[in-house]
Order: C-alpha cells, then structure tokens, then sequence
C-alpha cells in the first residue's frame, strides 16, 4: 500500500501495467488496492500541478495567517471549516506559533483576493487580526520545480 | 622516436565497456543502460555540506589516511551496518574510490607470481589490477544457476600453493549476485585453511532488495584479521564523482598500503572528504529512498526480460541485471552491437567482464523509468525481429532440402 501510494503521489498518471510491473504485483491487483484506497478516503483526488507563469497568469495566491478567537465548544474546528468553505480557500491548515490558521487562498485578480479578505475573511467574528502575503514566483510546489534545471551531463557507458 | 611502454602494460588489454563506449559515442539519441554509476545526484544535503566546507576555506591536504573525523565516521558505519570494529586511527585508510583501495592493497600484499583468485563475471579491473602488481589472476567461473554466487568448492579447487589473496565482490557488478551468510561462512572456512587473504568490495552493499540484509565476511569469526573491507560512497550515496572510498584492515597492512597511497595520491581531496562525512552520518534516509526506487525498477525490468523470452533471475543485490540472451541465438558482442546500431540501446556484452559472461549482457536500472521503458520496448521489438528471421531461415533450410 504505501509504495502504491509513493508512485501515486510522484505520478498519479501512470499507468497501472507500469506499476504493475515496479512492484511485482498482478495489474488488477494494483487496480483494487487504488480502488480500495479511493473509497476508503485514503487518496482524497488527483489534481494537475500548473505552472502560473505559463497559464492563467492573472490569477493571484495569497497565505494568510488567521488569529481566530476559539469557540467553547466546538474549538477551532467550526471556524475553520467555516473558512474553508469559500471557494477562493485552496487549503486551510490549523498551526502551532502567533497564529492559529493558515490559509492559501486563489483568486482570479488582485482584486478579488482583497475583497475575500475585506469582505469575507475579516468580517468573521471570530477573526481577530489576518496577515496577508501574496506570492510574487513560484520556485517549488508539490515537489515539483518550477524551473527546470538542466540534466547534467551522463556517460553512456561506464563501469 | 616511438616511445615503448611498458611490457606489462602493453600486455593488459583494454577495458571492454571503454572498447564498447566508443562505438556508443560515435551514435546519438541511444538510450543506455550501460551505465554503472546512480541516476541520481548525489542528495543535496551532502552537496550542501561540500559547498559550506568550501566557503569555510577548506581547500588543503589532509592527512595521508584521511580527516580523523571521517575515519571515525566509517569506523561508526562499518561497525553500525557491517558489525566489525575498526580503530579509526590506525586501521582505516581513506582513498580515490575504492579502484585505488584495490590497488593499494593488491601492491602492498603480493609477491611477484603471487596468485589472486576472484569470481567471474567481475567488475573490469579486478584482473587488470593484480597483473599491475606483478601477481597473477586466477578467475573461478560461477554459474547462473547458482545466481552467480560463489561456490566454497569452486574456490577451493582453483588454490595453488602460490594462492595468497581471494577478492570477493558481492552484491556483484554485473550480476547482482549476493551470498547468504551460509555460503559466505563456507568460503571463509576455505580461506582460513589454506590461509588466504580476502579483500571484500561490497561497494554495493546498501542496495540489497527484497528485506535481504546483507552480510559481511570480514564479520564472521576469524575472517576480520584476515581481510580487507572495501567499501566506499559511490553508489550507496550517489557520489561516484567525489572519488571517496576506503579501506579498512589490520593495522600492518594499512601502514603497508598507506606508503604507497602517501607517494602515488597523497590523500583523497579534502572536500570530497567532508562531504563523505555527511553522507555517512546523515544519509541514511537519501539511500534508503534511491533503494526504494532500486527496488521497483528491478521489479520493471525483470519482468519485463522475462516477458520477451530473455531468461533473467531477480538480483537482490546492485543495480544491475544480467539476463541470458542466448535464446536469441547470438553471442554477447554480436547481440549488443546490433542492438545499439539498430535500435539505439545499449547495454554491455557479458563478455567485458570476462569470458564467463558469454551468453548475457548487463543491463543497468540507473537510469530513470522512462528510458527504461522504452529500452524494454525497443529490445522486445529487437528480440522478436531476430526470432522471425530465425524462423524465416528455418523454414528455408527446411524446403531448400
């Protein structure tokens, strides 16, 4: 299972024979053990990594820290998963430090990223203070590189 | 004038990976799967650590035997995954690689006319290196259907009285062979008998498969006074290019191979040095994911060789397959030549490394999975093509008469 999930995660696209054939088991095997691992909630979903330099270019993320007031009840588990709803919330963490959530929100333009946090983030009452940041370049993201460095250079054949 | 070299020299014949190389580099777009060196780069934490010795200026010689601290980091190493105890100080020897250990170590303990035995298929130099230190090399052949491990009656039919040394190399380049710790023990009672010195290259020691662990014989009882550990961080930690491998022995050879490693090199170059340090005491993770991604591309292309009728054990050791091509009914060379010209692949004939590699060629998993794929497409394509035109000229003979 978890090296099923290692090559998912690296390549969520490859096909089942290849993985198959990379770890010693029957193809239909593979594909249950994926089924499986789906219905169980395991593997969430399978989503693209894109490059904003080269698409949609317009769009803007931004990490927000969130000081939040706790609930008595319920802790920060309802606020955040109030947060977490909109749309323009990508990810919502609950972290340790100054602060209590962090948030990376996507939004179509500048503008609309300041309206979500004006308008929507702020307005929470249990939001007591949000630091803004917004991302300027993208190095690395999901393990991926953004700027592909150049294979060195490789014997063909050596000892 | 013509410059005349040496006899002896003259008398070695070349590498046949270099042989085979140049004929590769005179093609483009070959995918290879000639190469024995780790895909990977070496892991960055080591490389960060080489790029903050340098900024802290050090750029000088060290000692002959190497950085203490490195030497008591491959004493920890070795007695952690190896379970033998090496005093850093006087019983470890740092070197360009393990190539140089080899050397030293066959100079420092042969007599002219000496004999070295070593299994074969073996890595290209071992021979080469025991005829520059004016010994002779004895192979012993071993066989597919032992997996290519060595065999204690195989060893012990081939000692003469001149036999002083036997080089073991397991996991073995090129047959991915390993030895359990049962049939090491009966080699290792052979060598204590006929009183042998064993030199040990488990450079490829770290990548054994399958939850094998991998056993020493310098660890079995009384084998460490009699052999030398070689070992090194080239293929484990990515870092052929650094040149760092070592030595570990009883402290009157390390003297012995030290004299020759003080003139001849002078030491192994300090920033290397450093970030061997690095590798061995922090690595474990880096080779533990590269073994990871070992492991299933030899699950890929061993399936994927048997599939297409080329008869292929799964190695649990190394990074290299060697599957038997004879039922293709061409011979090593002749089966890689034709190969790379017609469909841009390479592997290295069985043959470069000696001629009980007849009948197999070396295929390296090095390489990312997605030349190995088409490698494997290309020479099922390969295989299927020679056994039609087998058959096409069978069918000739067949109505000729």
């Amino acid at each position: 299972m978890d090296a099923i999930i290692d090559l998912l995660q690296q390549n969520a696209l490859m096909p089942r024979a290849d993985m198959a054939r990379l770890l010693d088991m029957k193809e239909e095997d593979v594909a249950a053990a994926i089924a499986r691992l789906e219905k169980d909630g395991v593997i969430l979903g399978y989503q693209a990594i894109v490059n904003r330099e080269k698409w949609d270019t317009d769009k803007v993320t931004a990490v927000i820290e969130v000081k939040i007031t706790p609930e008595r009840d319920g802790g920060f588990d309802r606020i955040a998963s109030r947060i977490a709803k909109f749309e323009e919330v990508q990810s919502c963490y609950l972290v340790s430090g100054g602060y209590d959530l962090l948030i990376i929100v996507e939004a179509s333009n500048l503008r609309g990223a300041a309206a979500f946090v004006a308008e929507k983030l702020s307005t929470i009452d249990a939001v007591q203070a949000t630091a803004t940041h917004f991302r300027l370049k993208t190095y690395k993201e999901n393990g991926a590189f953004h700027h592909m460095e150049s294979a060195p250079e490789r014997l063909s054949v050596s000892p | 004038m013509s410059i005349r070299v040496a006899d002896h020299v003259a008398g070695i014949p070349r590498s046949g990976i270099r042989d085979f190389f140049e004929v590769v580099q005179t093609m483009g777009d070959v995918i290879s799967l000639g190469i024995g060196e780790p895909d990977f780069a070496t892991p960055w934490h080591i490389r960060e650590a080489a790029i903050y010795a340098l900024e802290r200026g050090r750029t000088g010689y060290t000692s002959n035997l190497g950085l203490p601290r490195l030497r008591r980091s491959i004493s920890d190493y070795v007695r952690k995954h190896f379970h033998v105890s090496y005093e850093p100080l006087s019983e470890v020897l740092v070197s360009v690689g393990v190539s140089e250990a080899i050397d030293l170590a066959l100079r420092a303990l042969l007599n002219p006319g000496d004999e070295v035995l070593y299994h074969e298929p073996c890595y290209v130099s071992y021979a080469p290196s025991v005829v520059l230190a004016g010994g002779v090399a004895r192979a012993v052949s071993t066989r597919a259907e032992d997996n290519f491990a060595l065999r204690a009656e195989a060893l012990e039919a081939a000692i003469t009285p001149r036999t002083r040394v036997v080089m073991l190399n397991f996991p073995t380049n090129p047959t991915g062979a390993t030895m359990t710790a049962e049939e090491l023990a009966a080699v290792a009672e052979v060598c204590i008998r006929h009183n042998l010195v064993v030199m040990s290259d488990e450079i490829y020691s770290e990548l054994t498969f399958d939850n094998g662990r991998h056993t020493s014989i310098a660890s079995l009882p009384g084998m460490k006074e009699r052999t030398v550990f070689l070992h090194g961080v080239s293929k484990a930690f990515a870092m052929t290019g650094w040149r760092i491998g070592f030595a570990c022995a009883p402290v009157e050879l390390i003297e012995a191979m030290m004299k020759i490693h003080q003139y001849a090199i002078l030491c192994a170059p300090i920033m290397s040095q450093d970030a061997a340090i690095e590798a061995l005491d922090r690595g474990a993770e880096s080779v533990g994911m590269m073994r990871r991604e070992y492991e299933l591309r030899r699950n890929f292309i061993v399936r994927a060789l048997n599939e297409m009728g080329l008869e292929c054990h799964k190695p649990r050791g190394s990074f290299y397959v060697f599957p038997k091509i004879t039922s293709t009914g061409l011979e090593s060379r002749e089966f890689s030549l034709r190969l790379l010209r017609e469909k841009k692949v390479a592997l290295v004939p069985g043959t470069a490394f000696g001629p009980s590699g007849e009948g197999h060629v070396r295929c390296s998993f090095a390489t990312g999975l997605d030349q190995i794929k088409v490698a494997m497409e290309r020479l099922a394509e390969f295989c299927e093509e020679i056994r039609s035109d087998q058959q096409r000229s069978e069918a000739m003979r067949k109505t000729d008469s």
